[in-house]
């Protein structure tokens, strides 16, 4: 029971703390979990590769206090981001949006995967052996060692006990 | 076999390109964001002053009719307290008229106390304790400098202190043919 509830908090304290303060937060629970929601996918400017809901840096803060402002006015969650990227660009949104600039980086993926699976497909179809092959095979390991190939072999054992 | 031998050669050249793509990008500062607010309007916005100032504060209006440099600063930028001596400097050319966000001070004494003890080069200066500003200007970090023409149109941001290298060099010549625009 205790390595149990050990192992459980410590799995909980090793999650990624959030930024926001109590003082932060909405008293709609509604419309505190669309902040969350909203600022889990914003990046903050000053530390690039957090969110500004991981984000200590003061401007963090302050964009998720107006993150929950604008929702408290009745602005829809792609309002609220749309404002956010109109001013600081495309690079705030942690999710890439689905344009034509970013065609490459959603579909490039899935288009090299296919590549491979090509690929592989190929390699193996080319790697397996023709019916007729495989017959030939079989006949020979059922007729055994033919008279030369028994003579070949003798030899070749001679050959290793001598240089040993 | 000239399309087998194809097949080999192409993953190594595509390797190669997204390698240079890549190593590029890698030389590149992260934190030099192109701004896309050149070419916009200022967003409408109001501030107040800052304590012990009797102009009114700044606000989006004050920067209809003339061109005008906004500069984003604070007490605890350092960058700020390097690039300052030169604005001193631009004041006393008079050559344009250079306003303030005074960008969250910790306390309200902190930024006007400031200006007391270095000067203060700024016509008008608005208090921005919760970045209302500086989010209206797309601002990531202080010190910033933009460059507003005469409608009100952002035409140009420059990312860190100020020089006389770039006033003489960038920012003059742009504020000398928005004026004569």
């Amino acid at each position: 029971m205790k390595i149990i509830l050990t192992l459980l908090i410590s799995v909980w304290m090793a999650l990624p703390a959030s930024a926001v303060e109590p003082s932060e937060v909405l008293a709609d629970p509604a419309l505190e979990a669309r902040a969350r929601e909203i600022s889990a996918d914003l990046r903050c400017l000053v530390c690039q590769n957090q969110s500004i809901d991981d984000s200590d840096a003061q401007l963090a803060k302050d964009l998720r206090l107006l993150v929950r402002e604008r929702l408290v006015q009745g602005e829809t969650d792609a309002q609220v981001k749309e404002y956010i990227v109109s001013r600081y660009g495309e690079f705030v949104l942690l999710t890439p949006p689905f344009n034509s600039s970013t065609y490459v980086l959603w579909y490039g993926p899935p288009v090299f995967a296919f590549m491979g699976l090509i690929a592989l497909f190929i390699f193996f179809r080319r790697n397996r052996r023709s019916p007729a092959q495989v017959q030939a095979q079989a006949q020979t390991q059922a007729q055994g060692l033919s008279a030369a190939e028994q003579r070949r072999l003798e030899a070749l054992l001679d050959h290793e006990e001598v240089e040993k | 076999m000239m399309a087998r031998r194809l097949l080999f050669i192409i993953p190594g050249v595509v390797f190669c390109i997204l390698a240079i793509y890549f190593a590029v990008g890698l030389t590149k500062d992260p934190s030099q964001l192109p701004s896309v607010l050149i070419n916009t309007p200022v967003e409408i916005f109001q501030l107040p002053p800052i304590k012990g100032r009797d102009t009114h504060g700044l606000a989006s209006t004050d920067f209809v009719g003339e061109v005008a440099l906004l500069n984003v600063f604070g007490s605890w930028c350092i960058s700020c307290k390097i690039e300052h001596p030169f604005l001193m400097s631009l004041k006393q050319t008079g050559d344009v008229p250079l306003h303030g966000i005074d960008w969250r001070e910790p306390d309200p004494d902190a930024g006007p106390d400031w200006l007391k003890r270095e000067g203060d080069p700024y016509t008008l200066v608005g208090d921005d304790p919760d970045s209302k500003g500086a989010i209206a200007f797309g601002v990531t970090g202080a010190p910033e400098t933009f460059v507003v023409d005469k409608k009100g149109i952002i035409r140009y941001k420059h990312v860190g202190p100020m020089s006389p290298e770039v006033w003489k060099n960038v920012i003059y010549p742009l504020v000398l043919s928005l004026r004569a625009q």
